[in-house]
């Protein structure tokens, strides 16, 4: 995508040493490659080719193999994600009451697109699909704090206090 | 442990859970029996978590330990209520005062004047469960309730999800004690048969029918799996039913993996669910050291286990082959039906897989009966449904239903209408595979056969309900972009057919749609139908066709006037200053992203059609109702 998301590789000996345990637990499980990219992904954030050659490796099956299941499903990222991920719900319950106008003030306040890092690292902005607190819809998900019927000149104010908190709101 | 030492438990645990199943008098009666002066229940599902329940249960037991109460009140965590839209919910019992919103300054009144000094804080009420009298109105009587037939949901809202002898308390596990004692395979088989319940995640097979091709397919090795890949975007039941009440998944898979022959249960749940997730990691902890899941269940010699494994975000997975492709650990491709999944399924073997909602009916009807639950729904569509209520609509939250209730019931009645004196115009059943349903069929009765005839379906149980502001092709460009999203790609049909039909869409959003699109629209869609592989490409289509079927107007509007009525799409829109109402505030002009207005002070602004992004920012901010949307 763009030049950004080229960042090197650059996992430590703690996180490789986790890693292989991962696989150790999972090598032998039938079906064990989907909860080996999840648990990596948790490891490193992300799932970048040198990881997914790690798991190729440990597991004993082709590198294409592993590439073809880390991008078919949407929660595996090959790209590193902000320091605070935003994720907007676009779910049904959300989008007939505008969170569609949510995602677009986040991303002119931060002048990325969805799928986007911000270029110093600090917020990555996704689209999701419900998540299930369809009563507080607008949704907006920062990290793990979730904001709920939201407009969207209150996105501002909330993004700002993660500049200036490093934390959650709370 | 034995069928006697469960029968023990449920002596000993079942009065305190019937106490949150009474009020007023009988329930105190019965809580002076259980050494809990009180019981309070807040929720811990999702919606009500994500509104700060977790504050208040904090400042609950933090304010009952410093007034000295914690010994003589109980505070339970429980599932979801179901009215979402009030969350955080808290429930006193046994007088049922049910606290809505909940705050902890407010909890801190609660335990101070209610707990306390037994005064009601009738202002912290929802306010349909106050009379003007003052008196107390019981739940079960609000008009978001009193509709409700509660099957499914029987012990979401009422049980702690974490604590297995709550669950044991509700006769939970009773189904599974007689089904491995008292009744062969043929018998159970014959009694889901007999039940009419048919498959709740959307296709409606018969559930029975199900059960009876796994039992009888040969096989040595079999498994029993469990949908819980809640893809509809705006269902969240399944997700509520995991939270909320576990131990009946556990139940039902291990009746199902007894009857088939199985040893091995999956349930594939969605990694979007965390909550629901240490639910079930915690529920299947404690069944193995019950011994009621694991080795030798309830000393009858039978074994089976359950292992949970996550989705990570496919809404094809919700299909049964990709389903179980996606457990295999490879990309969730559906694969060709025949075989069905009863005679080869998972790992090639025969595989038994129903959704969660479909699970959870099955203790109680092997407990109560076939006729128990035949009795409740239709002359083809048994029992109740499920439903989250979502959308332009009062009580959004989560309601079931016997089969049979008609859509206005729901939305007028349970659901409280549509705020702010909009009209209705829509409900969307069947996410992004079903259609929308228009005003006149708002009185269709609610069942598998009736919702297929008006083009639409019944579907896991999402149920969107749409307002005069929202424009009806956008929302079939909606659902087109999530079905292009999630297309597979296996299959040509679907993923060259959605791709084509969002273009379509955009076309016409746009602007720049002819009369000839809509004839390829329909075209297209049934070419799709007839040829996709597999139900997300053949259904694909609904949410077009049924708002061309019933909103061509809309369409029409967008071709020939190139006008959205609800001042949805933005290609057709232009916001413009009234010069009259203008006071020259600036205010506008401060808000706008783009700078895109501009004027002096006390003088009416203007906005530049140019540079407008129709964001809608500066009519949102503007106190004099001066700018208008054309």
């Amino acid at each position: 995508m763009k030049e950004k998301n080229l960042i090197p590789f650059n996992g430590t000996e703690a996180q490789e040493q986790q890693l292989k345990e991962v696989i150790a637990e999972h090598r032998e499980q039938p079906g064990g490659l989907m909860p080996t990219l999840q648990k990596a992904q948790g490891i490193y954030g992300y799932l970048p080719i040198e990881v997914q050659k790690m798991i190729a490796d440990g597991l004993g099956i082709s590198l294409s193999e592993v590439y073809g299941v880390a991008t078919f499903y949407s929660q595996f990222s090959l790209t590193p994600k902000g320091k605070h991920k935003i994720s907007v719900c676009l779910g049904t319950a959300c989008y007939v009451k505008g969170s569609d106008k949510v995602l677009e003030a986040v991303e002119n306040r931060l002048g990325i697109k969805s799928g986007e890092c911000t270029e110093d690292g600090l917020f990555s902005i996704d689209s999701c699909r419900c998540v299930g607190a369809c009563g507080l819809a607008p949704v907006m998900l920062v990290d793990e704090d979730v904001y709920g019927k939201l407009t969207p000149d209150q996105v501002g104010k909330i993004l700002d206090s993660y500049l200036e908190t490093k934390g959650g709101n709370d | 442990m034995t069928i006697a030492e469960l029968n023990k438990i449920y002596d000993e645990y079942a009065d305190l859970v019937k106490v949150r199943r009474l009020v007023a008098e009988e329930g105190a009666k019965l809580a002076e029996k259980t050494g809990y002066r009180k019981q309070i229940l807040v929720c811990g599902g999702t919606g009500c978590t994500s509104s700060g329940s977790r504050k208040v249960v904090e400042a609950l037991e933090d304010e009952l330990k410093k007034q000295g109460l914690e010994k003589e009140v109980l505070v339970v965590k429980t599932g979801c209520f179901g009215l979402c839209a009030l969350g955080p919910i808290m429930i006193v019992y046994p007088e049922g005062a049910f606290y809505s919103q909940a705050t902890p300054e407010g909890v801190r009144r609660v335990v101070d004047e209610h707990i306390k000094n037994g005064n009601i804080v009738k202002d912290l009420l929802y306010k349909e469960t106050v009379h003007e009298d003052g008196s107390i109105n019981p739940l079960s009587e609000t008009a978001f309730y009193k509709k409700q037939k509660r099957i499914s949901l029987r012990n979401c809202g009422v049980i702690d999800p974490e604590n297995i002898k709550e669950y044991i308390a509700t006769k939970g596990y009773q189904g599974l004690a007689k089904a491995l004692t008292e009744m062969t395979e043929d018998e159970v088989v014959q009694c889901l048969l007999d039940s009419g319940l048919r498959g709740r995640g959307g296709a409606g097979f018969p559930t029975g029918r199900k059960w009876m091709f796994a039992k009888n397919a040969p096989g040595d090795v079999k498994y029993v799996a469990c949908n819980a890949d809640e893809g509809d975007p705006g269902a969240f039941m399944d997700r509520s039913i995991l939270e909320g009440d576990p131990h009946a998944i556990i139940e039902a898979m291990t009746i199902a993996g007894h009857t088939i022959g199985a040893h091995q249960g999956f349930i594939y749940v969605r990694a979007e669910y965390p909550v629901a997730v240490q639910r079930l990691e915690i529920a299947l902890k404690q069944a193995r050291e019950y011994g009621l899941l694991g080795k030798n269940i309830l000393e009858t010699g039978f074994d089976f286990d359950i292992e949970i494994r996550l989705g990570a975000g496919a809404f094809v997975c919700g299909e049964e082959t990709a389903l179980m492709t996606s457990i295999e650990g490879n990309r969730g491709e559906p694969r060709p039906r025949p075989p069905f999944p009863a005679v080869k399924g998972l790992f090639g073997k025969p595989t038994l897989l129903n959704n969660v909602e479909t699970y959870s009916n099955i203790p109680q009807i092997i407990r109560k009966g076939a006729d128990w639950y035949a009795s409740m729904g239709t002359a083809t569509s048994k029992g109740t449904k499920v439903f989250a209520l979502g959308g332009k609509i009062t009580n959004v939250g989560l309601v079931e239903v016997p089969m049979g209730t008609t859509l206005r019931e729901i939305i007028e009645e349970i659901g409280g209408g549509i705020p702010n004196g909009k009209a209705f115009k829509a409900a969307q059943t069947g996410g992004p595979s079903g259609g929308c349903i228009p005003p006149q069929h708002i009185d269709t009765p609610i069942d598998y056969e009736s919702l297929a005839a008006i083009g639409s379906m019944m579907g896991s149980g999402g149920l969107i309900i749409m307002d005069e502001d929202n424009c009806m092709v956008d929302v079939a460009k909606f659902y087109l972009n999530f079905t292009v999203d999630e297309s597979c790609g296996k299959c040509t049909p679907c993923r060259i057919g959605t791709k084509r039909l969002c273009e379509y869409l955009e076309k016409i959003t746009e602007g720049n749609g002819t009369m000839e699109d809509l004839e390829k629209i329909e075209e297209l869609s049934n070419h799709m139908k007839s040829s996709s592989l597999c139900a997300l490409g053949q259904s694909a289509p609904n949410p077009v066709l049924s708002t061309i079927k019933y909103f061509k107007d809309e369409y029409l509007d967008h071709i020939e006037n190139k006008h959205c009525t609800a001042g949805v799409c933005k290609n057709l829109l232009r916001y413009e200053i009234v010069e009259d109402k203008c006071k020259g505030c600036t205010l506008c002009a401060r808000n706008c992203p783009v700078g895109a207005i501009t004027g002096t002070v006390r003088q009416p602004h203007v906005i530049n059609a140019d540079k407008c992004i129709k964001c809608g920012v500066c009519m949102n901010n503007c106190k004099f109702g001066a700018i208008v949307r054309k």
